[in-house]
């Protein structure tokens, strides 16, 4: 398992490479520039001075490669327009970003994979058609309209929770924004795992387990969950990694202080180091949730071996 | 008798309520919010000239000038008195002796001098550079070659004298958060763009970043009995559907509203008291390059002009959320001329201008634009089938709102459509076209006129204020006629105001930058 692991870790150094390439390269290409944008009517040679300053006036592999010997210290630079550290920037809106994506995920597994259970057990019956129902409107909904339709419901009609806001990070806060964004993936959680039990459940050993005379909540215990558990853990795995990138439209719209919120800013105002550090923490929190889950793997079916 | 009686009575009550009423009640919690799109850029309003930051920014800071909506001017703010001398170049600053910081320290002349300084600083490009610029001897600061600006000088601890490079109202150039005085200890530290400090009526408490501010009540803030309210909140909340329902849920005090909510509330009897609105001082244009043949003559810009059917995209696209454009200068600046017409909807006018003109068959331009709802594609896609009905062909290249300001102050583009700042200072707003004005600066379509550039330096010299003001007329109306840009419109800033919100001033800069102090909420308001 050590060995797995640190193969592993050390797979992910190229992919993280290639992101901080490709951000860096793309934002060295696309037009605008952060110098532009911080007045309206500066002498062109104040803002040569400011390039200078910004070290925007050196060539882009100059550029990268001081970046990259920054990044080998921890350092993600400052940033362009607010110049804090990027780290300090980004210290200050992780944990909000993580409240929204493991109350997103918690909603979703607690809900989508029940619901997938049901409606395989019962196939073709109501219960079943009313999950994927349930299911495919989930997973077709615009997540701006979603919550929209949620504020105006539970804050406005109802008044039992606020429609926007962080407040002091509580429960009553996180609530809409979790559901909002935790819809898509149980939805995809559901029929994942009605898909993979349906299957498993026709699979031989099931049907000679049946045969040897074992209750049907123990071939269901013992073979069916543990055998669809390793493909819904692959879903949650992504969506986990997916959630990352969704949150920036929940953020923006219940003015939620997470990370999708400052990149989407960095992006706009052309703050590269921000654009950057942004990046990096969501591809790093995606290698870290899809390492996990290859882990699990393992402990929930010991036949898979990583040695 | 008894009629009379309960007549009297009735409106005796009536007058009595509406007296309680507008007394001011102190505490409570005044809750703004940032429309603008983002995350507050940065607690140093020194380096952002966004909008959306000197909304919190009007509460935490003081300038030398305040802007006073009433008055539709800037007024004396963090000093007493103002001197003029010198030809009207040199402004002795009379300074409050009693305007303490959120440290509890007292500003001095040396904090004024070192926020202009530090503001000069040219590796920093800080935006208000724009503005203390005027002070003599400031450029050289930019540029590096001195340490401070030779045109400030401290007479004693309250009293400075300021030496301008034109004959201008400082008050103009020294009333924006941008021109914030900080303290001078305080600021060169790490830490202060944590906690900022400043001479506001509300003290910093949080930052949440791309949620919230809060700041609360300044009890050393030298207005007597201000500010009411103890606390402020300004939410940062970019989405307007979220807004609504915010606001209709009483959760916040004021929304920013866009086209269709404009609609939407004015329907409502409910919503439709809330409405306050104002024509800010930002003119809405296509502008055009004068380098692109077509443009160069006078006669196309006018045919353009007379070829849109501008009333229309105003009341069916904007839904009646602007004000028609007549010229540069706003509906809300002191030199706006009331009897100037706009140009009218003629496309048989457009046509004959543009066979005079050479282009009997039209021709064709890239015209560049933003997506803004207001300004942006919308417009843009709806003005194409006017222009193409008298023979001009304009094709759309869409680029950010970032791109755009960029394009626009580097000349690299045939037309574009945009929203500029045209006040308050009306002179300000006419420099633009001087031929002396850098394209970089705001001379985007880089227009030239001599006679135009006789007229501003006319103004620029008159010692008196009415034939200044004249002059500037004089200017104004010669834009019309050379049309540098389609005239479009100018802005109608509309907000809604919850009922329980008193005191909001109709701030023709810009409607969310409110004066907090002056704010006060009663006793019906949700928040506590």
């Amino acid at each position: 398992m050590l060995s797995f692991l640190i193969r592993r870790l050390l797979q992910t150094v190229p992919t993280v490479l290639a992101v901080v390439l490709l951000v860096f390269v793309l934002f060295s290409v696309v037009p605008g520039s952060i110098v532009s944008t911080m007045s309206d009517d500066s002498d062109p040679q104040v803002e040569l001075r400011m390039k200078k300053q910004l070290g925007l006036d050196q060539p882009v592999y100059m550029r990268f490669g001081a970046y990259v010997a920054r990044l080998a210290t921890g350092d993600l630079g400052a940033s362009f327009r607010t110049r804090e550290p990027v780290t300090t920037m980004i210290a200050k809106r992780v944990w909000p970003t993580l409240q929204l994506i493991f109350a997103s995920m918690a909603f979703a597994i607690l809900l989508g994979v029940p619901l997938g259970f049901v409606a395989a057990l019962r196939p073709g019956s109501l219960v079943d058609t009313a999950s994927m129902v349930l299911a495919v409107s989930g997973l077709s909904l615009a997540k701006f309209w979603l919550g929209l339709l949620l504020m105006y419901l539970f804050a406005l009609r109802l008044g039992w929770l606020p429609s926007f806001g962080y407040g002091d990070g509580g429960l009553k806060y996180l609530i809409l924004p979790a559901v909002t964004l935790g819809v898509s993936p149980m939805a995809l959680l559901a029929r994942t795992t009605r898909a993979a039990v349906l299957e498993i459940m026709t699979a031989d050993f099931v049907r000679t387990a049946r045969s040897k005379g074992m209750s049907e909540t123990r071939v269901v215990k013992w073979h069916v969950m543990r055998n669809a558990l390793v493909l819904i853990l692959t879903t949650m795995g992504l969506q986990f990694g997916a959630l990352m990138g969704q949150a920036v439209v929940v953020e923006k719209l219940f003015s939620w202080p997470g990370i999708g919120s400052l990149l989407v800013d960095s992006v706009l105002q052309r703050d590269i180091p921000a654009v950057q550090g942004s990046i990096l923490v969501v591809v790093l929190f995606f290698l870290a949730i899809n390492l996990l889950i290859d882990v699990l793997y393992g402990v929930i079916d010991p036949r898979i071996r990583y040695a | 008798m008894f009629r009379t009686i309960a007549i009297v009575a009735g409106l005796g009550l009536a007058l009595a309520a509406t007296a309680e009423a507008q007394t001011p009640r102190k505490g409570g919690t005044i809750r703004m919010t940032a429309p603008y799109g983002s995350s507050f850029t940065s607690l140093d309003i020194h380096t952002t000239q966004r909008a959306q930051d000197e909304i919190y920014a009007k509460a935490l800071h003081r300038s030398l000038y305040i802007w006073n909506s009433a008055e539709g001017k800037p007024v004396l703010e963090l000093a007493k008195d103002d001197v003029v001398s010198g030809g009207g170049l040199v402004h002795t600053f009379k300074l409050r002796d009693d305007a303490y910081f959120h440290n509890g320290r007292k500003m001095t002349a040396d904090d004024v001098i070192w926020s202009y300084n530090r503001i000069m600083d040219g590796t920093k490009a800080y935006p208000g550079a724009r503005y203390v610029r005027v002070i003599e001897g400031a450029s050289a600061v930019e540029k590096g070659q001195a340490k401070e600006i030779s045109g400030l000088k401290k007479i004693d601890d309250f009293t400075i004298e300021m030496k301008l490079t034109e004959k201008v109202d400082p008050g103009f150039y020294f009333f924006t958060a941008l021109t914030s005085i900080y303290p001078a200890d305080e600021a060169a530290k790490e830490s202060f763009i944590q906690k900022p400090i400043g001479l506001g009526p509300f003290k910093f408490v949080e930052h949440v970043p791309g949620s919230r501010i809060v700041l609360e009540r300044w009890d050393r803030f030298y207005k007597p009995g201000k500010p009411y309210a103890d606390k402020v909140i300004v939410s940062v909340m970019g989405e307007a559907a979220a807004r609504d329902v915010a606001f209709r849920n009483k959760e916040i005090d004021t929304s920013v509203l866009g086209p269709a909510q404009y609609v939407a509330y004015q329907s409502d009897a409910a919503l439709k008291g809330t409405i306050v609105e104002v024509a800010e001082v930002f003119t809405r244009y296509m502008g055009m390059n004068t380098s692109f043949k077509p443009f160069a003559d006078k006669r196309v810009r006018q045919a353009i002009n007379y070829a849109i059917d501008t009333d229309l995209i105003i009341n069916k696209l904007v839904k009646g959320k602007a004000y028609r454009a007549t010229s540069w200068l706003p509906l809300t600046s002191p030199l706006y001329d009331k009897t100037m017409k706009p140009y009218a909807y003629d496309p048989a006018k457009a046509k004959q201008l543009l066979t005079e003109a050479g282009y009997p068959g039209g021709f064709e331009f890239e015209w560049t634009t933003s997506q803004n709802e207001s300004w942006g594609l919308p417009i843009v896609s709806a003005v194409i089938p006017m222009l193409d009905k008298v023979g001009i062909k304009a094709k759309v290249k869409q680029v950010e709102t970032a791109v755009l300001a960029e394009v626009v102050r580097s000349g690299d583009y045939q037309a574009f459509i945009y929203s500029q700042q045209t006040g308050p200072d009306p002179q300000a707003a006419l420099k633009c076209f001087h031929s002396a004005t850098p394209q970089s600066a705001c001379n985007y379509m880089n227009f030239k006129n001599a006679d135009f550039d006789k007229l501003m330096d006319e103004a620029g010299q008159a010692d008196d204020v009415a034939k200044r003001g004249q002059l500037l007329q004089k200017a104004n109306a010669l834009l019309y006629d050379e049309a540098p840009v389609w005239f479009f419109n100018y802005n109608k800033a509309v907000m809604a105001v919850q009922p329980w919100l008193k005191g909001v001033q109709l701030n023709a800069t810009e409607l969310t930058h409110q004066n907090v102090e002056d704010l006060w909420v009663d006793e019906t308001s949700p928040a506590k």
